[in-house]
């Protein structure tokens, strides 16, 4: 059996754009303080949406506490660099990196994965200290994550010699062990989110050695009707029936039946992306499904739903 | 300009952008299919997603860096005679940033020593601004051809919604900068240069002396391109700029997205740009929203057993009727929420193009060209 998805201390989490990654990243690390770790919500992309779901003022890369258990940082790779020069080569914490991160901003942006390490290797110390209990990060969509967990051995193929370079072998460890780390990919059970995840799920296996940890599946719809119910809905659908339901109830009932038939069909083509992506994936990865939430609204209170729902299927 | 159709017909290149998953590639798939349908002449619907979507929509096995035409034959299964042709790619940055480098190097032996080069090969795969850039570029170069009447580009997503318009700027910046000067100058004259040694030494330090030079050898190639490079950069600009071009802004109704779809119109205004339409995808059925039927929902889920008499056996077992009434009315007010959110996001927006087309939320998905053109209809009506 694989390890409990909150017993691990650093998960990364990751999506298609639309899909609610951050807001499952949110959820997951409001369950972890629930159960009373220390943890740290990590915000990559700095967007400030993190900041929305648990309705707090925005991140800076100084985590601030959010909640009882609850760390709320977003990733600077300027202050990041900064730190380390400070940490690991015990230079002067200087107050402004001037002609220094401009040169660094245009290094990074020249050699790659250096933005990255930065990014990877900010949050991997944070885990080896243990300074939390666990590291949930809003990390970059599908698109980009490859990139960013490959960036420790990319830099070591790069760099021959140098510090960074004995400093990337533990973080490559760190990454791969699945005891520690995993990644947790969210979709929806649409037809390309379920694509994009088989892909992203492949190239994962094929070119890192991070673990898929989880597969959040949101937005799961209500099955309306049971089999033998929707007979009966078919029945009252026919002319004969609505119109006399209509009478009854001295209003318009064409629209609240289209909707009813609209709630089914989505929920019946949602179905069958659910078992494609079940199909490809194997049973070695566990799914946890989310129903969709009737609010679309943002803040702390569709978070702890999120996070109820994810309690409930982690069996907690 | 009334309609997305009439826009299409008076542009050469349409830039469809917007945040992640609202439906951008299928969007731009299906506006440039309903052009080669209803307006003819040669249309070219260019992908630059990773993701490689655009490839399933239209039904194909596989799209590259090469155009291919949209067989007959799909069009027929699609039930259609199109007046023009249809054709799709997809961007390889890869083999894009290779064919940039074959243009713009002196000679064959600079071509293959940065190809050949470590770094540029990371960096062509992986550069995700370099990714920007190229689908500019690339988009330049069929549009010189002069092949198509119109290409229909689907954007990557992007951190920034404003990137792919700043890339070439920045790409010509980048190479004409002082610090690539710097780099790529002598080691001993770059030691001795005092601004510079505290770098130098921390950069020795952190990444070793051989990755800079690794970096230096990197540019010091590049720069023999540089004034192709500038003079490329600027051309890509001024097409995205000019008059010939206009952006198709797509959102769905939720709040992130179009936040994002806001400040890119508010983005466009600023730089003197004029966002050609809006498109708002994915909405649920205004129905949701009628009051009568609203009524009847709470009607049905508060009094099922009452209503399950009136309507006595014809329907069922009483129980299971009164159950069924519960569960319609509940979705249908659940459903409503929702709506009722989309409707107060639509009032919100401050600002909007001349053209705004709603697409309802289709119950099935599009995996064929038949529902592209089906999506296309609604795009090209739904004013």
């Amino acid at each position: 059996m694989t390890v409990d998805l909150l017993d691990r201390r650093l998960l990364f989490v990751t999506g298609k754009g639309g899909v609610g990654k951050s807001t499952t990243a949110a959820a997951l690390a409001l369950l972890g303080a629930t159960r009373g770790k220390r943890t740290l919500a990590c915000e990559v992309d700095a967007k400030g949406d993190l900041a929305d779901f648990f309705e707090t003022t925005r991140p800076a890369f100084e985590a601030h506490k959010v909640a009882s258990n609850l760390w709320l940082m977003a990733m600077d790779t300027e202050a990041s660099l900064r730190e380390y020069l400070h940490l690991q080569l015990r230079l002067p914490t200087v107050a402004r990196l001037g002609p220094l991160a401009r040169i660094f901003d245009f290094v990074s942006t020249a050699a790659p994965g250096v933005r990255e390490i930065l990014t990877v290797g900010k949050i991997g110390w944070e885990v080896r200290e243990r300074h939390y209990d666990l590291v949930v990060v809003d990390a970059p969509a599908t698109g980009h994550i490859v990139g960013q967990l490959t960036a420790p051995q990319a830099i070591n193929d790069l760099v021959r010699v140098g510090q960074v370079r004995e400093q990337t072998g533990w973080l490559a460890d760190l990454l791969a062990d699945a005891a520690t780390t995993g990644l947790v990919v969210v979709t929806t059970p649409e037809e390309m989110p379920v694509n994009e995840t088989i892909e992203l799920v492949a190239r994962v296996r094929s070119e890192t050695r991070i673990d898929v940890a989880a597969i959040v599946v949101n937005r799961v719809l209500p099955e309306l009707f049971s089999g033998a119910d929707e007979a009966v809905f078919e029945r009252l659908a026919e002319p004969a029936l609505s119109d006399r339901l209509a009478d009854a109830v001295r209003g318009p009932v064409g629209p609240v039946l289209d909707a009813a038939r609209l709630a089914v069909t989505l929920r019946r083509t949602r179905a069958g992306h659910l078992d494609r992506l079940r199909d490809s994936l194997g049973p070695s990865v566990p799914l946890l499904y989310v129903p969709y939430l009737f609010t679309r609204g943002h803040g702390l209170r569709t978070t702890g739903q999120v996070a109820q729902a994810l309690s409930d299927e982690l069996g907690y | 300009m009334s309609s997305l159709e009439q826009l299409l017909a008076a542009k050469e290149i349409a830039i469809c952008c917007g945040a992640g998953g609202v439906g951008k590639t299928t969007t731009a798939a299906a506006a440039a299919a309903m052009a080669a349908v209803s307006l003819g002449g040669k249309v070219l619907v260019l992908t630059v997603d990773p993701a490689r979507r655009l490839a399933d929509a239209l039904g194909m096995e596989e799209l590259g860096n090469v155009e291919v035409r949209v067989p007959g034959s799909v069009m027929a299964a699609a039930g259609v005679e199109p007046r023009g042709e249809l054709w799709a790619a997809m961007l390889d940055a890869k083999q894009s940033w290779d064919e940039l480098v074959r243009r713009h190097a002196p000679d064959d032996a600079t071509v293959s020593r940065i190809l050949d080069n470590p770094l540029y090969q990371n960096i062509s795969g992986r550069f995700a601004q370099g990714n920007e850039y190229i689908a500019m570029e690339r988009l330049y170069e069929i549009h010189r051809t002069g092949t198509y009447d119109l290409i229909v580009v689907d954007t990557p997503p992007t951190r920034h919604a404003l990137d792919f318009l700043e890339a070439p700027d920045r790409m010509a910046e980048f190479f004409s900068s002082r610090l690539l000067r710097w780099l790529t100058a002598p080691a001993r004259s770059r030691m001795l240069t005092l601004a510079s040694r505290p770098f130098y030494q921390v950069a020795d330090r952190v990444l070793g002396s051989q990755f800079l030079q690794d970096i230096a050898e990197f540019f010091l190639l590049f720069q023999t391109m540089y004034d192709g490079f500038v003079e490329r950069s600027q051309a890509v600009k001024r097409l995205v700029h000019g008059r010939r071009t206009t952006f198709i802004v797509v959102s769905t109704l939720e709040v992130t997205p179009l936040r994002e779809a806001q400040f890119f119109m508010d983005a466009l205004a600023g730089l003197g740009l004029h966002p050609g339409a809006l498109v708002l995808n994915k909405a649920l059925p205004a129905y949701l929203l009628d009051a009568g039927a609203t009524r009847v929902s709470e009607r049905l889920r508060a009094d099922g057993p009452a209503l399950a008499a009136v309507l006595g056996g014809d329907a069922g077992e009483p129980a299971a009727v009164a159950r069924v009434l519960r569960e319609v009315g509940e979705s249908f007010l659940n459903f409503g929420v929702v709506a009722k959110r989309e409707a107060e996001q639509r009032t919100e927006l401050a600002s909007r193009p001349d053209v705004v087309v709603t697409v309802p939320f289709f119950d099935t998905d599009i995996y064929d060209l038949g529902g592209l053109l089906r999506l296309g209809r609604s795009l090209w009506s739904g004013g």
